[in-house]
């Protein structure tokens, strides 16, 4: 059970939380028009008469967008419905030139699904989904260059989303902020949705209740717009179903109303009472036809889906021997699954798997460079590993050679021939050397024969010392063994 | 040369151009001659005389070397509510006062492919909402059939009927959203069409109720709108309602026999107090084309009683949403504020009439929560039902006949019309019902009243079958003994 519970002062609560996730879909034009969706592009440079609202000028659907939402329809377990519909939401504000969205209300395009969430405690939950639809993003206002201006760009208008609703099933900020890891994992991997919070290109809505222990019915929510982190959402909940357990606790009441996460004090303020809310006025949009859709063609898209982080997961567990733990690590990014797919290619799965999660990725922090700026490359992690298993080095060595690598770039067979760090497993050489250091220490040699057996350790240590390192720390122990015990 | 090139029809006007008989410019000089001297019409909102003798030079070179399109050096008036490239374009609206489109409607970027040149803008209802020309922020248009006092043209397309009717055109597009082409057609003794709803792209078309408007041409007499209309018509990739279907040759079906084809009478539209001069030519016209073979019947249209007030739930509730893009801020005229929110009421106070702000009011209250089914869920539903009547009725007749509007033009300032709008949207009693339910049909002249004022008589078609009706109205317009051209 990982629900939060908050004990209050007259029993104890639990927390009720939905969200509505706004995700910018990855397609080359916007939902409507044919002007870019390029980031970063001048102000207003991607605008066409269309994204303008401009007199006279038609949507028209781009299907890719269409194509993206089905695909992350499928990838979250969703139905696809065949038959949708696009609808009109009216309000009016300057960076919406038309005075509408175009949206879709009662007809979506994708139904029920289901995500399962992997929780710190090694459980899983399962959070459904309520819908997918697709609409199209507003532009930007910006009110910070003049004091008593105000600057529009409408770049982003037109921008395709879509809009998950999960339903209110989770019942703790972990369970959230697992659900978004997981979702923008989903995303990243389908290639619907760059999943960058921080950029905007995925955005969280926040609807969240308390109720005490043991009721049925739901009590008002409140919502929070627009927050930015997987952090602040989970904050943003606990904050939320706190200030609720004690508005109640001290006799109040909450009403419905909207509310904005402020990061710096971790507390939610009033934006919008329920007396001021829109009335969005939806009816189905005019200018566009019902969107229809046959099997053959979600069929199409299904078979072009790729593997998603579950399955991978589950075949590294099962194929590749690790342990559930490092498979959810490895599978969270695709990329990162992808390198060390290619990293254990005919390698000890395991073993690069703990050298993945260790060396290199502390290696990548140190550097601070991302994954394509690795030096080592993942066919040269595989090499080393291999170097390992197979006795050529030892594992110290190992760690001088990553070193090495790390620094240069080089194979670590080129590194390990270069540097003469080869292991010696050659027993009559090892054997030499031991009996240089027995014969150099015989006050040593007689008390470990009186009984003082600790002195095995400083005697292999004196053996590797003389061979820099290089002796095969299991033969000089059998040696050693033997001669002591002789 | 002839003595008056504007009595001309395009048929006509065509042949004397390539005989050489006269020149694509002398055509054109002809028309604006007649343009200046019936300006106290008030029919052209924008006269763009050089801009038509520079086309029609271009047009006599093409000529001259036996090429061209179809309406090479045909100079034609374009309804204010087309946005031409370079062309003011206002909808007859303050609101839209300055505004200068930087891209063509695809209804005239046809007609200019087809060689037409464009003589100026034509006065409307603002926004296409009217039926009497009387809510232009220009004023109305005079009907060039007043005598004493001087009468309404019909509306919207007040300026395209009276243009064509005093030979200030050659022919005029019109728009068309609940009767628009049809009631001033008649209203003026002059032929126009509204095709099937998808038809004509309204792509670049200032949208006024979206699901019902469609482009259509006014002209001197059938041949002339078969001409206009199949180089208006064709599917068009940027309006997502234009409909993939061929458009044929329509003048090739004039002049076919109508020998057999079932003429359906609808017995709801003989309404008590139906005026006895167009219940008369009702009667006339059914008579000539059972003269020439067809069969007439009567068919029953049961819910067309609730198609006016479906009408004006449906169409405000679009024109709501679709008029929320003007606010003064990205184009036409502004009104400075105090504050942003001063400057859009004062732009929107000072730019929309009375009429226009009526149709907001209603529009927006009948798709504000609480409302909504009760208005907008139900006229849908009464729209639905309403269109099944045709089909129904479409079962026992090919075509159906009515008549265009119950009355001929009324003086302009009609007190009781002022007083009480209702009575002014009676006017669309007979055409309403066929925009809801998509069809195409034709107003042609079926003779004078009493007073000598020009009448229509109405063909429906079934979905695009404007094909049939050509056919039936090139039968009427032989026999009708029409009193002549104004």
């Amino acid at each position: 059970m990982s629900g939060m519970i908050i004990e209050g002062k007259t029993g104890r609560w639990e927390v009720i939380c939905g969200l509505e996730i706004h995700c910018q879909i990855i397609s080359k034009s916007k939902m409507f028009s044919g002007a870019s969706t390029h980031y970063g592009s001048d102000t207003n440079e991607n605008v066409s008469f269309v994204d303008a609202g401009m007199p006279g000028m038609l949507p028209t659907l781009n299907e890719e967008c269409v194509r993206q939402a089905i695909k992350t329809g499928l990838g979250l377990n969703a139905v696809i419905n065949k038959y949708s519909e696009f609808a009109r939401k009216n309000y009016f504000y300057a960076d919406l030139p038309q005075g509408y969205q175009i949206t879709q209300f009662k007809y979506p395009l994708v139904g029920e699904g289901k995500v399962v969430v992997n929780l710190s405690d090694g459980t899983t939950k399962e959070i459904g989904i309520e819908r997918i639809h697709i609409e199209q993003d507003a532009g930007k206002s910006i009110h910070d260059i003049s004091p008593n201006k105000s600057f529009i760009d409408l770049n982003r208008a037109g921008v395709g989303l879509m809009e998950i609703v999960t339903k209110p099933d989770f019942r703790s900020p972990e369970e959230a902020g697992a659900f978004l890891r997981k979702l923008r994992s989903i995303v990243r991997y389908l290639g619907t949705c760059d999943g960058n919070m921080d950029e905007g290109s995925m955005r969280c809505d926040i609807n969240v209740s308390v109720r005490k222990v043991g009721e049925t019915e739901l009590r008002t929510r409140n919502e929070m717009k627009n927050v930015n982190s997987v952090k602040f959402v989970m904050q943003a909940i606990e904050s939320e179903a706190k200030r609720h357990v004690e508005t109640y606790e001290n006799g109040g009441t909450i009403e419905q109303e909207t509310r904005q996460f402020d990061p710096n004090t971790c507390a939610t303020k009033v934006m919008r009472k329920k007396e001021f809310a829109h009335d969005y006025r939806y009816f189905p949009e005019p200018d566009l036809l019902p969107l229809v859709i046959d099997d053959e063609y979600i069929e199409q898209i299904r078979s072009e889906m790729v593997e998603l982080p579950d399955a991978k997961q589950e075949r590294f567990v099962k194929e590749l021997g690790l342990t559930a733990y490092d498979a959810s690590v490895l599978c969270e990014n695709k990329e990162t699954a992808e390198w060390f797919e290619k990293a254990a290619n005919g390698h000890d799965a395991k073993k690069v798997a703990n050298w993945m999660m260790g060396d290199f990725f502390a290696m990548l922090n140190e550097k601070k460079i991302s994954l394509e700026e690795s030096p080592i490359s993942p066919e040269n992690l595989g090499r080393l590993v291999d170097l390992i298993t197979s006795n050529v080095i030892n594992g110290k060595t190992a760690k001088d050679v990553f070193a090495l690598m790390a620094e240069t770039g080089d194979t670590p067979d080129k590194i390990v021939e270069e540097k003469g760090l080869k292991q010696v497993t050659d027993t009559a050489a090892i054997e030499a050397v031991i009996d240089a250091v027995i014969s150099a220490n015989p006050d040593n040699v007689a008390a470990y024969k009186a009984g003082k057996t600790a002195l095995m350790g400083w005697f292999v240590g004196q053996v590797m010392k003389e061979s820099r390192g290089k002796a095969n720390p299991g033969i000089v122990n059998q040696i050693l063994a033997q001669k002591l015990n002789s | 040369m002839m003595t008056d090139l504007t009595k001309l029809t395009i048929a006509q006007a065509r042949e004397g151009l390539r005989a050489k008989e006269f020149s694509a410019q002398e055509l054109t000089h002809a028309y604006i001659a007649n343009m200046e001297k019936k300006r106290h019409l008030n029919a052209y909102v924008c006269e763009t005389p050089e801009k038509a003798l520079e086309q029609a030079a271009l047009s006599q070179n093409k000529i001259e070397k036996g090429e061209g399109g179809d309406l090479e050096g045909i100079p034609l008036g374009i309804k204010d509510l087309f946005c031409t490239k370079g062309i003011a374009t206002t909808a007859c609206s303050n609101i839209l006062k300055g505004f200068v489109p930087p891209y063509e409607s695809t209804v005239t970027a046809k007609l200019l492919a087809a060689g037409a040149n464009f003589l100026g803008k034509l006065n409307l209802d603002e926004f296409a909402m009217g039926g009497s020309n009387e809510t232009s922020a220009f004023g109305p248009v005079v009907n060039p059939w007043s005598k004493n006092i001087p009468l309404v043209a019909g509306g919207s397309s007040g300026g395209s009927a009276a243009a064509v009717a005093a030979q200030m055109c050659a022919a005029a597009t019109g728009t068309d959203t609940g009767g628009s082409i049809r009631q001033p057609s008649a209203y003026c003794g002059v032929t126009g069409i509204k095709p099937t709803y998808g038809r004509c792209s309204r792509y670049g078309i200032i949208a006024f109720a979206s699901s019902l408007d469609q482009a259509g041409p006014i002209a001197k007499d059938v041949r002339d709108c078969a001409i206009m209309l199949k180089n208006m018509a064709g599917y068009d990739t940027k309006d997502a309602t234009s409909a993939k279907v061929d458009v044929p040759d329509f003048e090739k079906f004039l002049g076919q026999d109508v020998r057999g084809l079932r003429i359906g009478l609808p017995k709801e539209f003989r309404v008590d107090g139906l005026d006895k001069n167009v219940a008369a030519y009702w009667d006339k016209a059914a008579e000539i084309l059972k003269a020439r073979g067809a069969d007439v019947v009567e068919i029953s249209l049961p819910h067309s009683k609730y198609a006016l007030a479906t009408y004006y739930i449906i169409a405000p509730a679009e024109a709501s949403s679709n008029l929320a893009r003007y606010d003064g801020l990205r184009f036409g005229n502004r009104v400075d504020g105090e504050h942003l929110d001063d400057m859009y009421i004062n732009s929107r106070s000072k730019g929309f009439g009375k009429e226009v702000k009526r149709r907001i009011m209603i529009g927006t209250y009948v798709l504000s929560a609480g409302y909504y089914d009760a208005y907008y869920l139900k006229a849908q539903k009464v729209r639905r039902l309403i269109r099944d009547d045709f089909v129904r009725a479409f079962e026992k007749c090919d075509l159906i006949l009515t008549p265009t509007a119950p009355t001929a033009a009324f003086p302009i300032g009609d007190k009781s019309m002022n007083a009480n709008p209702i009575l002014m949207w009676l006017n669309d009693i007979f055409t309403v019902s066929i925009s809801l339910a998509g069809l195409p049909a034709m107003s042609l002249p079926i003779g004078l009243s009493e007073d000598g004022l020009p009448l229509g008589i109405q063909l429906i078609g079934k979905a695009f079958d404007e094909a049939t009706i050509f056919k039936a109205a090139s039968a009427l317009e032989k026999d009708i003994d029409f009193g002549g051209k104004k």
